[in-house]
């Protein structure tokens, strides 16, 4: 009961400065500030995905940039069509691009969803460190078909001349943008708190937990574990969405293996398998990045150092370390 | 169709030339055994004699290389463990094999949860789905683990644990029990409250009942087979397999 209620504790303060220190920058006229605020907040989106993969069904997944980048191409996509009015397919029937983000979004979850379909039926039949590979190979080969598909922009990426449209809201005025990614973030970790209860929530659990166990209790892992990787990549490629939105720019970067390592980084860093763990986790990323970066090129070795020290001394990583183990009740 | 309800004559589980090998190895050597309503069956047998390979293939999780399961009337060789699961095999490991992180009702849960409907149910919370959290405590309460409700598995002791392990095959509500040596471990005393604990289970489902402690299986059993070497020697009730030569000499350890 303790540990629940100083995590929720810490939860309500990483939300709070999140949501606060915008606000402040805009005050003290700082808005650089916002955007990197709004680079937290998309990160940790990312994050949430992974972790509840990775933190509730143990699901190591090395290839959550596939969803990413398929997220921020999607957008890139659709968008740079509708600015052209180029229609992205005129037979069978017409499809026109579109600048709406909240359709934007749906086609980024459909697309990186099905992607995950895919990558999960094969991947999934594995396990371990077999798994880890395979994801990575998946998300490689978009990556390489990604490069070399000239007609969106190739090795050089593709830019969205326009930022995407959101109802009611001038979404190129940093702070509306913050908010927007802000409140899809927490509407993100909700959902992940909804399911992490639920009945499929405890199959999911008992698989990372005991999947022998499971399987004799008449429940097959492996179906769990396919929905919980598609929901997964639905919630990263949504960051991916959001991601391109704020660059008005998608890259082949967004698919490499950098950045599914980036985003393990966050989920590590604030704590597998907690659900502000992602917050956590990017939010010092930034900061990290921020404050070394400018000190020395290679301040990803030092990040490296501070990780492996999480792995070593604090597996619970930022949340675990000051709130303890988890406990189900 | 046929009666498998108890008192009938057909077989619930049959268990038909089964082969299985490793290597060089013949864990399973042509072993065929019943289990028939209403009974415990026994299967004893010195250890590495190859019970606890042929439980695994009973219930899915090694493939025979020959031969055949059948359950209640259905072949099961394209069934995996949770397919054997849902069509009524209860069965406990012969090592505890939980969910450790959870506490001991949310392992119980879990077997009503498979039970009572689908996992892939997205919004509702367990601990609120009252009907679920009861049944999973009554459960509980059969192997007198109430009051353990709440510790997570991985902080139970040992006999709790194997209690665990049987509140959960109960909350399956199986059609045949599998049970690789529930005793082990249990001390005297667990030992013989699980004795009197199986001998009424029976009635609600047949047992195959693998076991080391023979007093257990002497008071028990309806029908006893011996394994020895992946081969079933003798089979037979109680007093055929005290009086039984070979079976004293191979396994019981005395002079014939
Ligand atoms: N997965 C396996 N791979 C190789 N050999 C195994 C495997 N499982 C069991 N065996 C061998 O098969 C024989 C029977 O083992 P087991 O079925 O566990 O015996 P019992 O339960 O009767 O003590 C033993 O010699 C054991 O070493
Ligand atoms: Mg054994």
């Amino acid at each position: 009961m303790l540990n629940y209620s100083r995590e929720t504790i810490l939860n309500t303060v990483l939300t709070l400065l999140l949501l606060g220190i915008p606000f402040a920058a805009l005050a003290i006229d700082e808005p650089f500030y916002v955007t990197l605020a709004t680079r937290v907040t998309i990160f940790a989106l990312a994050g949430v995905g992974l972790n509840f993969a990775l933190g509730l069904g143990g699901l190591i997944s090395f290839g959550h940039a596939a969803f990413f980048g398929l997220g921020g191409y999607a957008v890139g996509i659709l968008a740079s069509h509708a600015l052209n009015y180029e229609p992205l397919m005129s037979s069978p029937f017409e499809i026109e691009g579109t600048t709406q983000m909240v359709i934007l979004w749906g086609v980024a979850m459909i697309v990186s969803g099905l992607a995950a379909l895919i990558i999960g039926l094969f991947s999934l039949r594995t396990s371990g460190v077999y798994f880890i590979m395979i994801t990575l190979a998946f998300a490689q080969m978009i990556y390489y078909f990604a490069i070399s598909w000239p007609a969106y922009g190739g090795e050089d990426g593709l830019p969205i001349y326009v930022r995407n449209g959101f109802p009611g809201v001038n979404t190129l005025v940093p702070i509306n943008f913050f908010m927007i990614s802000f409140g899809v973030l927490m509407l993100a970790i909700l959902l992940v708190a909804v399911l992490r209860n639920s009945r499929f929530g405890a199959a999911l659990q008992a698989a990372r937990q005991n999947e022998d166990r499971l399987s004799a209790v008449g429940i097959k892992p492996f179906y769990i574990r396919l929905a919980a990787f598609v929901i997964s990549a639905m919630i990263t490629g949504l960051a991916g969405a959001l991601f391109a939105d704020l660059n008005r720019f998608v890259s082949p970067s967004m698919l490499s293996w950098h950045t599914s390592g980036e985003i393990m980084v966050f989920v590590i860093l604030g704590g597998v398998g907690r659900l502000f763990g992602p917050v956590a986790g990017a939010a010092l990323f930034i900061l990290f990045e921020f404050i070394f970066g400018g000190l020395t090129e290679h301040w990803m070795f030092f990040l490296g150092l501070v990780l492996l020290a999480v792995v070593l001394f604090a597996r619970g990583g930022l949340i675990g370390t000051i709130a303890g183990k988890v406990r189900y009740d | 169709m046929t009666d498998y309800s108890g008192g009938g004559d057909a077989p619930v589980l049959e268990i038909r030339n089964l082969y299985k090998s490793f290597g060089a190895l013949k864990a399973t050597d042509d072993v065929s055994l019943t289990l028939m309503p209403g009974e415990i069956h026994a299967l004893i047998g010195p250890n590495g004699a190859g019970k606890s390979t042929l439980i695994r293939q009973i219930c899915g999780e090694f493939e025979p290389d020959h031969g055949s399961v059948h359950f209640l009337g259905n072949d099961l060789k394209n069934s995996g463990v949770a397919d054997r699961a849902q069509l009524g095999l209860g069965r406990t490991f012969q090592i505890s094999s939980l969910a450790l992180e959870f506490s001991a009702l949310r392992n119980v849960m879990l077997a009503v949860q498979s039970t009572s409907g689908s996992s892939f149910k997205f919004f509702k919370p367990v601990m609120k789905d009252q009907p679920l959290v009861d049944a999973a405590m009554s459960f509980l309460g059969k192997v007198e683990m109430q009051s353990r409700a709440n510790v997570p598995a991985a902080e139970l002791s040992h006999g709790e644990r194997r209690k665990l392990e049987m509140a959960i095959a109960l909350a399956l509500k199986p059609k045949a029990f599998v049970l690789d040596e529930p005793m082990a471990g249990m001390g005297p005393e667990g030992s013989k409250a699980l004795t009197g604990f199986l001998s009424d289970l029976r009635h609600q489902a047949p047992i195959l009942l693998v076991e080391h402690d023979m007093d257990a299986v002497f008071a028990l059993a309806d029908r006893i087979s011996v394994l020895v070497y992946g081969q079933i020697i003798a089979s037979g009730t109680v007093d055929e397999i005290r009086g039984n030569s070979v079976v004293r000499t191979a396994y019981l350890g005395e002079d014939a």
